[in-house]
């Protein structure tokens, strides 16, 4: 692991100005930075330990949704009455996710923000256009088991791993970021990208912005849902392909469907095809 | 706003296993290394040092964590318990004797952490039936394949706790 310097601060403002350094890291639960850390993909000359920052509640929003703080720990989120009742699929993908232990130290912020489990990108004697951009991607043509069939590019096969964020998609949850010029709320099917030429960036968040909370809107599919995971073990193994899906029934009938899918793409897929044709449709054969 | 120069350390303080340390701790420095190499607590151990086998599952405010994935400086003024804590003084944990009248292990390298792990499951609360235990417990890898009889022992364990409150309800 490279030498780097260590800032903890206390408040959201202080912490937007230690991240302003072009190679200052936010660290939180470290499940994934310090994995990266460890295998110098990621070198940061300075690391922001935000785990003192207050972001660890879950509170009602303004819309009748939730609103839950970045430092909220994927087993905290799973786990709380009010995500098991009123968001039932949230609470199944973040389950069918990692390990208890990794559950218990992994935050809400930093599972948006961790990087693909391509075996390339996390060994520096290949090549990777998303480690290193121009250096060529060695995903393609290699092993690819877990890669990309849905939005890849010439230059990046990556997924984005997370079994949570599929679920998010699928409940359109916002992600409220703060940076030097301020706040800003972004949907969350605008926060990930897809690779295109340039893959170094995963999402659309700019240098030095810090996710804050992320807001699942009222509208909550409580009822009718499933996170599915196909994957090579039983358990404790990314997804080779996941669906979230979700359904609204009146008097038998689908009315409002969401399906996303997980270990496909750079980002969560929402598919807005099927989910056209099972609205407004006979809910059983 | 505690700061790090570069190369620089920082003064933190943890209790392990009940004992609170003043420690002065580069912030490069996993909780799993500090244990090992500057306390000397060698109990739980490096496995992968990559956060997938769960050889170094420890206790952190009672919650069970990877401490290889951890930098110990952001978990200043935590209480630490790892396998050389759990024991009563000369009385075993109910787990780490459940581990060997099950004869839960073949080499031994994964068990503190398997114990561990064990605990924190048990302290949870969430696993009922032996098919919760085994995925609740998929984050702790036994090459040796002792799967059977850990599930075993964590079984009596959670069995014995059962009938204990049935019995005092």
């Amino acid at each position: 692991m490279n030498r780097f310097e260590y800032v903890r601060p206390d408040t959201v403002a202080h912490a937007v100005k230690a991240l302003a350094d072009r190679d200052a890291r936010a660290l939180a639960g470290g499940t994934n930075l310090v994995d990266l850390m460890k295998y110098e993909v990621t070198r940061p000359s300075r690391v922001v330990d935000i785990n003192h920052l207050p972001l660890r509640q879950i509170e009602p929003a303004p819309d009748g949704g939730l609103t839950i703080g970045a430092l909220v720990t994927n087993s905290e989120l799973a786990w709380d009455p009010r995500i098991t009742k009123r968001y039932p699929l949230l609470a199944s993908a973040i389950l069918a996710g990692a390990s208890p232990q990794l559950r218990n130290a992994a935050t809400t912020g930093g599972n948006l923000l961790q990087r693909t489990r391509c075996y390339y990108f996390y060994d520096p004697s290949t090549a990777c256009n998303k480690r290193e951009p121009g250096s060529g991607c060695s995903a393609i043509g290699g092993v690819n088991r877990i890669h990309a069939i849905l939005g890849a590019s010439d230059g990046c096969i990556a997924v984005h791993p997370s079994d949570m964020c599929v679920a998010l998609a699928a409940l359109e949850a916002v992600v409220n970021v703060e940076g030097k010029d301020g706040k800003r709320s972004i949907p969350f099917s605008a926060f990930h990208r897809l690779p295109g030429s340039e893959p170094q960036h995963d999402n659309t968040m700019l240098q030095g912005e810090l996710i804050t909370s992320i807001t699942l809107p009222a509208s909550d599919f409580g009822s009718n849902h499933t996170y599915l995971k196909v994957r090579d073990r039983l358990s404790y193994a990314f997804a080779l392909v996941s669906v979230a899906a979700a359904l609204k029934l009146e008097g038998g009938e689908i009315r409002t469907a969401r399906v996303a899918l997980g270990g496909v793409a750079h980002k969560p897929w929402r598919d807005p095809d099927a989910e056209q044709a099972l609205s407004n449709s006979p809910g059983a054969p | 706003m505690k700061q790090s120069a570069v190369n620089g350390k920082v003064p933190i303080s943890l209790v392990i296993n009940k004992v609170r340390h003043e420690l002065d701790v580069e912030p490069w420095v996993t909780l799993l290394d500090l244990v090992r190499e500057q306390l000397q607590c060698t109990g739980t151990k490096k496995g992968c040092d990559q956060g997938q086998c769960g050889a170094c599952t420890v206790l952190i405010d009672g919650q069970r964590i990877n401490s290889c994935l951890v930098l110990a400086v952001t978990r200043d003024g935590a209480e630490i318990t790892t396998i050389e804590g759990l024991a009563d003084g000369a009385d075993l944990h109910p787990l780490q004797t459940a581990f060997i009248e099950h004869d839960a292990f073949q080499c031994g390298y994964c068990t503190p952490g398997q114990i561990c792990s064990a605990a924190g499951l048990l302290r949870e609360g969430r696993a009922h039936t032996r098919a919760e235990i085994r995925e609740y417990m998929s984050g702790n890898l036994c090459r040796c394949g002792a799967y059977t009889n850990i599930a075993d022992a964590i079984e009596d364990v959670l069995r014995q706790r059962v009938s204990t409150k049935e019995a005092a309800e």
